[in-house]
């Protein structure tokens, strides 16, 4: 599966590289987007010195390792959701002819790197952080594990999207919803929001896992909601159920998709 | 080869149910050359759609190379080469060079294997001035013959067609016909072709079977066919056959 992944992006970036200038704009512009979330982060510390009981380092922390999962998700499987437009047009029959997994075919159709640079501005302000925060050697193994939990469950929750379209074919923004909205809600820490929500992010889609649970363990901090400690080490656990899920749902999709009439 | 038992597939429309295929039962043996007949709508894509995977029978069995298609979805890939003439199956922005490479990587065709092939296509289907055009810039000709070649790069036991000659030139469409003669004949592909051209039916297949509404009408030897009704060619025996079918 890695190794078709590899094979097909790789003729998708040569294309792509055809275009070398619009390739590096892409690439520039993405980086400058993102820069404009940071800035936001730094004009909101520049008066106060906590944003919700975090400090900006534990803030630029959290906000890093979020989006260096979300954004390199969104680079390689992000192009999921294009499958609406395969289905209605029937074209998804394409990639069911081929001896390849239906799901590395459709998140890897049309893929470009120029995203790279949301991920690499993701990753300097994580070093950033990390520099200023001083994390004890005992807890840094967390991060690691935290990022690649966080790149699990958005991938989850892109294919979870991808597979209900199979379902209702008009809905790629109640999708969106999903992945975007929990890419948003990742960056900041949780106690800026309500209780409620953040009840439902955790127990029901387990966006909490993300980033929340364990960059609590990493920052040494207690619960403001008060959940149980065990919670800080459980999102591996949870990452694999939502995968779990996500494959099944994935499977049964594909198995409704009933082509075109023509 | 293929082996179809009471093989059914429905279509849920507008809460009203679609047989688009129903208790369809028939054996092609490898080597046949067999032509799938069927007026507008008979069922003759869904048919060929089960047979590669894309579609899931809502009943009955089917049987490509010994394998359930939706099941065994990816072995059987290796198996069976595909050719929708409606629309290509290969990508569209990229040169069709890339897209055969890309066939060589997916089905792990042996590079000098591969360069082989795709010498010998390239040189009987007319490609060579085409290698580095995308696919959207081709024409329908230029297209079928890339998709043509996609579908034998892995040489398949079983070739399934779907109009493979919609929209072809005289000379194009005979440049196909003996092309699948031949592959059929020193390779002993398997071929399984539908088309509304009834030309491609008296050139090249031995065996045709007719289809209306989703259920078989007719199955045996273009003699046979023949044979059926006193009319002499081969348009006023199909006609003949759509419309008591149709009945
Ligand atoms: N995806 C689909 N959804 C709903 N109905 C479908 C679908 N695909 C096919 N059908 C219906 O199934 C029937 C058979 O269609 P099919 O495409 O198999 O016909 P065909 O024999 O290939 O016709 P043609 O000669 O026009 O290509 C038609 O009545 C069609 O409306
Ligand atoms: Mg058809």
């Amino acid at each position: 599966m890695v190794r078709t992944y590899a094979l097909l992006a790789w003729t998708w970036t040569r294309a792509a590289a055809a275009y070398p200038v619009s390739f590096a704009l892409m690439v520039v512009f993405g980086f400058a987007l993102a820069a404009v979330d940071v800035g936001v982060i730094l004009v909101v510390f520049a008066n106060t010195t906590s944003l919700a009981g975090f400090t900006r380092p534990e803030v630029l922390f959290l906000y890093g390792a979020a989006n260096i999962a979300f954004s390199s998700v969104d680079m390689c499987v992000g192009n999921i959701d294009r499958i609406s437009q395969h289905i209605k047009a029937g074209t998804f029959d394409a990639f069911l002819i081929r001896p390849a997994s239906t799901w590395v075919q459709t998140t890897v159709d049309r893929f470009t790197p120029t995203r790279i640079g949301r991920v690499l501005q993701a990753v300097i302000v994580l070093g950033v952080a990390m520099a200023e925060l001083d994390v004890p050697w005992q807890r840094v193994w967390m991060v690691p594990v935290m990022i690649a939990t966080a790149m699990v469950i958005f991938a989850s929750l892109w294919t979870l999207a991808g597979a209900l379209q199979f379902v209702v074919t008009d809905a790629p923004e109640v999708c969106n919803a999903f992945t975007y909205g929990g890419g948003q809600l990742s960056q900041y820490p949780f106690s800026v929001y309500g209780r409620d929500l953040v009840r439902g992010v955790t127990y029901v889609v387990p966006l909490a896992f993300i980033n929340w649970q364990p960059g609590l363990y990493v920052l040494g901090r207690d619960d403001p909601f008060g959940t149980p400690g065990f919670l800080r080490f459980a999102g591996p656990l949870a990452a694999l159920l939502l995968a779990l899920l996500a494959a099944l749902a994935w499977r049964q999709g594909v198995r409704r998709y009933r082509s075109t009439g023509s | 080869m293929i082996e179809l038992d009471r093989a059914g597939r429905s279509f849920k429309v507008k809460r009203a149910l679609v047989h688009a295929v129903r208790d369809l039962s028939f054996r092609v043996e490898p080597g046949e050359f067999v032509g799938y007949l069927g007026p507008n709508g008979a069922g003759k894509s869904t048919t060929i759609k089960m047979l590669c995977g894309i579609l899931t029978p809502t009943s009955g069995r089917v049987r490509v190379a010994g394998l359930d298609p939706s099941r065994r979805r990816t072995t059987l890939a290796r198996r069976i080469g595909v050719v929708f003439g409606q629309r290509t199956t290969l990508w569209w922005d990229l040169p069709l060079k890339d897209s055969f490479e890309l066939i060589r990587l997916l089905y792990k065709v042996d590079r000098k294997v591969f360069r082989e092939r795709l010498d010998e296509l390239v040189e009987t289907l007319d490609l060579a001035e085409f290698l580095r055009t995308p696919v959207r810039q081709l024409s329908l000709g230029q297209r079928m013959r890339g998709d043509l070649t996609a579908a034998l790069l892995h040489a398949p036991d079983v070739l399934v067609l779907d109009e493979p000659t919609i929209g072809l030139d005289v000379i194009s469409k005979n440049s196909i016909r003996a092309f699948l003669l031949r592959v059929n004949a020193e390779r002993g592909t398997t071929v399984l072709l539908t088309t509304h051209d009834l030309g491609d039916i008296e050139r090249l297949c031995r065996r045709v079977m007719v289809i209306d509404h989703g259920r078989l009408a007719f199955d045996g030897s273009l003699e046979q066919l023949m044979a059926t009704s006193p009319e002499e060619t081969i348009e006023e025996v199909v006609t003949r056959l759509y419309t008591r079918a149709g009945q």
